[in-house]
């Protein structure tokens, strides 16, 4: 028999997640997927889970929840104090948390979104592959709610446990390597001086859609409508009020506004760690 | 027409290429050329194929770069007009903005149905929901504007225009397109369960089936 988790406090936003939906953005299927993709595949190999699978992914306030079976979990990603039936437990490493205990994932300490692994991984229903909640077109399960059941799959024999884990710290100033393009030309130079020298902060408005921007506003050259095209991950698009949008995994996968330049992948992870206000610059990749 | 195709490849990060072509028909064209290949293992692997209103992405490729020079050497045929899945879509034309829609294009509202009907339509790209396809094939005389005002909610199965498409939307949303009818029984149009998840993926034909009204008049 595997484990159940009950969520006890469900937090401010509490979704399921894994390596996301591959595949199906030619028909208006976003990828989703955990935000900071490097600290859930951690947090699973730590476990001896397959890298990409299914965590909880939390957002400023954590969690709560108690497993029906003992379950060992890993916590990382941002920073936070960790219980277990209000005793202190290790944040970073494998818990064992027995039948009935409370696993408590607190409100974060710096970052943005601490991720829970469960030795066995979360086992929900897949749809298109993926365990993931999309929050743009709500495929996959509901975020979390006090008192939910979450299913948990088996846990691996054997666990080769890394010597040392190494976790990044959630950045002080978000530096976004960026390419231009496709649609730079629909901007003035000025503009593209003002994206890759200006200082921007993050929007309290940003969300697993995207990063939004506070900061100056990139100028276009040209103020036509631009037919709806193909967005990727990381994509930065300018919206009428000219204020950048870093599109992070739940992004639409086609949109008409357009799209100043591409932040490299592996910098997404960093971003979905930004507190509100944290300093944003873009250097050229 | 044959031959190098006029397309623009754009940069689009370090692992994706945005394909601009001129037209609607060239996208068609080198979208289902896209897809020959990839079906053929001749095209380098890509993880995601989109097409746009003017565009493809190809997106999760490796060498971008090279790839936009191999573009350049690609003999693109139009796309033919057999090309692609068909399907059918009964619509009861039934929908609050039909007598709006007969006003902007200067007939009567039962003669909606002929006229919508009368065309073939293809998906040209999709996007806004999952499954929601834009479809082209409405002549240019009987494109209409979106809504002044925007629905908070349009219901599943509702058969919609807005500038050069038509779409149903294969799920209650809002939505600001011009509402002329109903599909009767919108299930199949999107079922991620199903192994084709989107009914009107981008490629596939379509036709409009008038459908007998609810009175058992036919509603053309």
């Amino acid at each position: 028999m595997t484990a159940k988790l009950t969520a006890v406090r469900a937090g401010a936003l509490t979704t399921v997640q894994d390596a996301g939906r591959r595949g199906y953005a030619h028909l208006g299927v976003p990828r989703s997927g955990a935000l900071d993709a490097p600290t859930m595949r951690l947090a699973n190999r730590l476990l001896g889970n397959d890298p990409g699978a299914a965590v909880l992914e939390t957002t400023l306030t954590g969690c709560a929840v108690r497993p029906d079976r003992d379950v060992t979990v890993v916590v990382g990603g941002a920073h936070c104090p960790v219980t277990v039936d209000g005793r202190p437990a290790p944040w970073g490493t494998p818990v064992r948390v027995p039948a009935g205990a409370l696993l408590d994932v607190g409100a974060v300490t710096a970052g943005v979104r601490a991720y829970v692994a469960v030795a066995g991984g979360i086992a929900v229903e897949p749809v298109l592959g993926s365990r993931s909640t999309d929050l743009l077109s709500g495929l996959g399960p509901e975020p979390l709610r006090d008192g939910a059941v979450v299913p948990v799959g088996t846990p691996a024999a054997a666990v080769a446990v890394p010597a040392a884990a190494p976790w990044p710290g959630p950045p002080a100033e978000l530096v976004l390597p960026l390419r231009p393009g496709p649609r730079s030309d629909w901007f003035t130079p000025s503009a593209l001086r003002t994206l890759t020298s200006a200082t921007f902060r993050v929007s309290p408005h940003s969300n697993r859609i995207g990063l939004r921007t506070e900061g100056p506003a990139l100028e276009r050259a040209s103020t036509g409508e631009l037919p709806s095209e193909g967005m990727v991950l990381g994509a930065v698009q300018v919206p009428p009020d000219g204020r950048p949008v870093i599109f992070l995994h739940d992004h639409p996968t086609t949109g008409g506004y357009p799209v100043v330049g591409v932040v490299a992948e592996p910098a997404l992870a960093s971003a979905a760690q930004a507190a509100v206000g944290t300093p944003v610059r873009f250097t050229l990749d | 027409m044959t031959g190098t195709p006029h397309l623009t490849a754009r940069p689009a990060g370090r692992h994706a290429l945005l394909v601009e072509l001129p037209d609607a028909g060239r996208t068609a064209a080198f979208h289902a050329e896209v897809l020959r290949r990839r079906a053929a293992g001749t095209l380098e692997p890509v993880e995601e194929v989109v097409p746009g209103a003017r565009t493809v992405l190809l997106d999760g490729v490796r060498d971008p770069e090279a790839l936009a020079r191999s573009l350049r050497a690609w003999e693109v045929p139009p796309a033919a007009a057999d090309d692609g899945e068909a399907v059918e879509i009964p619509v009861r034309y039934d929908g609050p903005d039909l007598a709006d829609v007969a006003a902007l294009w200067g007939v009567a509202p039962r003669e909606v149905a002929a006229l919508h009907s009368a065309h073939d339509y293809r998906v040209a790209f999709c996007g806004f929901a999952p499954g929601f396809g834009y479809l082209t094939g409405l002549p240019g005389e009987l494109h209409v504007p979106r809504r002044a005002t925007p629905r908070t909610r349009v219901p599943a199965g509702a058969v919609a225009l807005a500038g050069p498409y038509s779409a149903v939307y294969p799920r209650a949303t809002p939505g600001g397109w011009q509402l002329i009818g109903t599909m009767p029984g919108p299930g199949p149009l999107w079922d991620p369960a199903r192994r084709r998840a989107a009914l009107l993926a981008p490629g596939t034909r379509v036709r409009f089936v008038p459908a007998d009204a609810p009175d058992g008049t036919v509603a053309a």
